[in-house]
């Protein structure tokens, strides 16, 4: 095994941990910030994959943006934050099997791909990951219409907030 | 390759060689090398926190018409010292129903974050920890992570000062990242990079201070934001909510958020020196070495850290919903009109001469400004008239009011 393997379970590895505690813990803070350590474990695995701008843009989103608000809301809205009811509701194996076999599905599919066995082409130093990705964005050949949807939900969304919170 | 020139990777250079020649491999000797020189830089800011007390205590001393400490070593430098022993000793207090884990990862991670933002300081042309080509964004992240800290701390705490501390640091922060990012993409765009030593590599005729005066005052006011000092420390308010996040913690746990406070500020400064007073560029003199610039840079962010320090003693407590509607209402809306204009400029005059695109720029900056002030002084006038008419309507109807 590489240094790099070893990196890579280990995070991996925290990340489950991190995820299984978001949902198992009863205090609603302690599930904030657990998912904060999944968000920050998969920003290392960006990192190892020497994706640098989707390192920064998964802190500064999910967890500068999203986790606080989370957390905000959290402290908020909720006198008591502990969770007292049964963590399990009656239907549970239902959701577990169908959890088991959506994964063991996207494993099949993953696996019948032929990159899947190959080691990813090594990245040349000076290559401008950045530039490129910032061309495929606006570049009418590649992403711009999705880009521009998201941007365009985003706005709706945006004006509904201030819709719903406007006093009238 | 002389120490002269280029000091860091001659000393780095040697260590390696010092390394194989004990027989180990180009890797580890590699990876202890360089956990070294994270070392030495974290030393080196930690070193710098302690220095900077003294600088805290000495300038508000002046501003408030005091000498400052002046006991303890030439000219009180002794000082910080004789602080860090009393902060050791002090009874180390947890409040009962704290979050114990949460409490004491807190303070931690609030100097963390700031000495994060030294992996990406350049302190000169070859001296630097990385040149990250998203480090623009890297401070956002690192910033993201600061605020993170004081709301575990606030909560963490079990005091309801606390939180309140805490949620007024979620406000302040979630506002001034807008403007503060849109002024960051200004010299992003003038530079054609976002790695901060490319930043500081284009500055080499003008400073971005120059080419965009108005963006570095925003980017100012949006950093003391950011990092909770006055006008905008809403989230220690002692006059109100006594000490905000930090209330319960004592000790050294105390010392780390307030060296974390410090260093920020410092480094907010370096940022301006950088993004906009051309980082560690001096005139042409740091061609001759590397160390020239250090200082250069240091200088620079000193004097940043100073403007900081100025504002921070000389004005009032802004009130939260001036606050909010300070930078949404104002600062937002100007650091998008700025955006566009000059990012129009500078792509229409990009094959003019320099003095042209220079001076554009320049003037553009100032009509939006000059605009601005023009606009704020009618919508003040118009409110000044309402005031007074509501005023006049009250004597209208009770005039015996007025022979009292």
């Amino acid at each position: 095994m590489t240094a790099e393997q070893i990196i890579f379970l280990i995070v991996a590895a925290g990340i489950v941990g991190s995820a299984l505690m978001v949902v198992t813990t009863r205090k609603l803070i302690h599930a904030a910030l657990w998912l904060v350590a999944a968000l920050f474990g998969v920003a290392i695995l960006y990192a190892i994959l020497q994706a640098g701008f989707l390192v920064v843009v998964q802190v500064v989103v999910y967890i500068g943006a999203i986790a606080i608000l989370f957390i905000f809301a959290v402290m908020l809205t909720r006198r008591e934050l502990r969770d007292q009811g049964p963590q399990v509701r009656k239907g549970w194996w239902v959701a577990g099997l169908l959890g088991v076999l959506t994964f063991a599905g996207l494993s099949f599919i993953v696996s019948q791909w032929e990159g899947f066995s190959k080691l990813a082409a090594e990245i040349p130093a000076d290559a401008d990951t950045l530039g490129s990705l910032a061309t495929a964005l606006v570049s009418p050949n590649a992403y711009v219409l999705p880009f521009e949807v998201a941007s365009v939900l985003l706005l709706a969304a945006l004006i509904g907030a201030v819709y719903v919170a406007v006093k009238k | 390759m002389t120490f002269w020139n280029d000091p860091i990777n001659f000393i780095a250079k040697w260590l390696m060689d010092v390394f194989s020649g004990w027989g180990m491999g180009e890797v580890l000797a590699y990876v202890i090398t360089a956990v070294i020189g994270i070392v030495v830089l974290i030393l080196f800011s930690m070193g710098l926190a302690i220095f900077l007390v003294w600088v805290e205590r000495k300038v508000v001393a002046r501003f408030q018409d005091r000498v400052g400490p002046n006991r303890l070593g030439p000219f009180g430098l002794v000082q910080p010292f004789a602080d860090i022993i009393k902060l050791i000793i002090k009874e180390d207090l947890t409040p009962a129903g704290a979050d114990k884990f949460i409490y004491n990862l807190a303070p931690v991670m609030a100097l963390g974050s700031v000495i994060l933002l030294w992996a990406v300081l350049p302190l000169a042309s070859n001296i630097y920890g990385t040149d990250l080509n998203v480090a623009v964004l890297y401070l956002v992240a690192a910033g993201a992570l600061g605020t993170l800290a004081i709301i575990m701390a606030g909560w963490a705490s079990n005091n309801k000062y606390a939180l309140l501390g805490a949620f007024r640091m979620v406000a302040t922060m979630i506002s001034y990242e807008v403007p503060m990012v849109v002024t960051l993409l200004i010299p992003t765009i003038l530079a054609g990079t976002m790695s901060i030593q490319g930043i500081t590599q284009a500055q080499g005729g003008l400073w971005f201070f120059i080419l965009s005066p108005l963006g570095a005052l925003i980017f100012l006011i949006s950093a003391i934001a950011e990092l909770g000092r006055a006008p905008f420390d809403l989230n220690e308010a002692e006059s109100e909510i006594i000490a905000g996040f930090h209330i319960e913690y004592s000790g050294m746990k105390f010392g780390l958020f307030y060296a974390g406070e410090l260093l920020h500020a410092f480094t907010f400064g370096g940022f301006v020196a950088i993004l906009f007073f051309g980082g560690w560029r001096f005139f042409g003199l740091e061609q001759y070495s590397p160390l020239i610039g250090v200082v250069a840079f240091l200088a620079k962010a000193l004097f940043g850290y100073w403007v900081i320090m100025w504002i921070k003693y000389t004005m009032p407590r802004i009130r939260i919903d001036h606050m909010l509607a300070f930078t949404w209402k104002f600062l937002t809306p100007l650091a998008f009109v700025l955006l566009m204009v000059t990012a129009l400029l500078h792509k229409l005059l990009a094959g003019a001469e320099t003095w042209i695109y220079a001076s554009s720029l320049f003037l553009a900056n100032i009509m939006i400004g000059w605009i601005t002030v023009e606009i704020l002084r009618a919508v003040g006038r118009r409110q000044r008239k309402a005031e007074e008419h509501k005023f006049e309507d009250v004597h209208a109807l009770h005039p015996a009011e007025g022979h009292h």
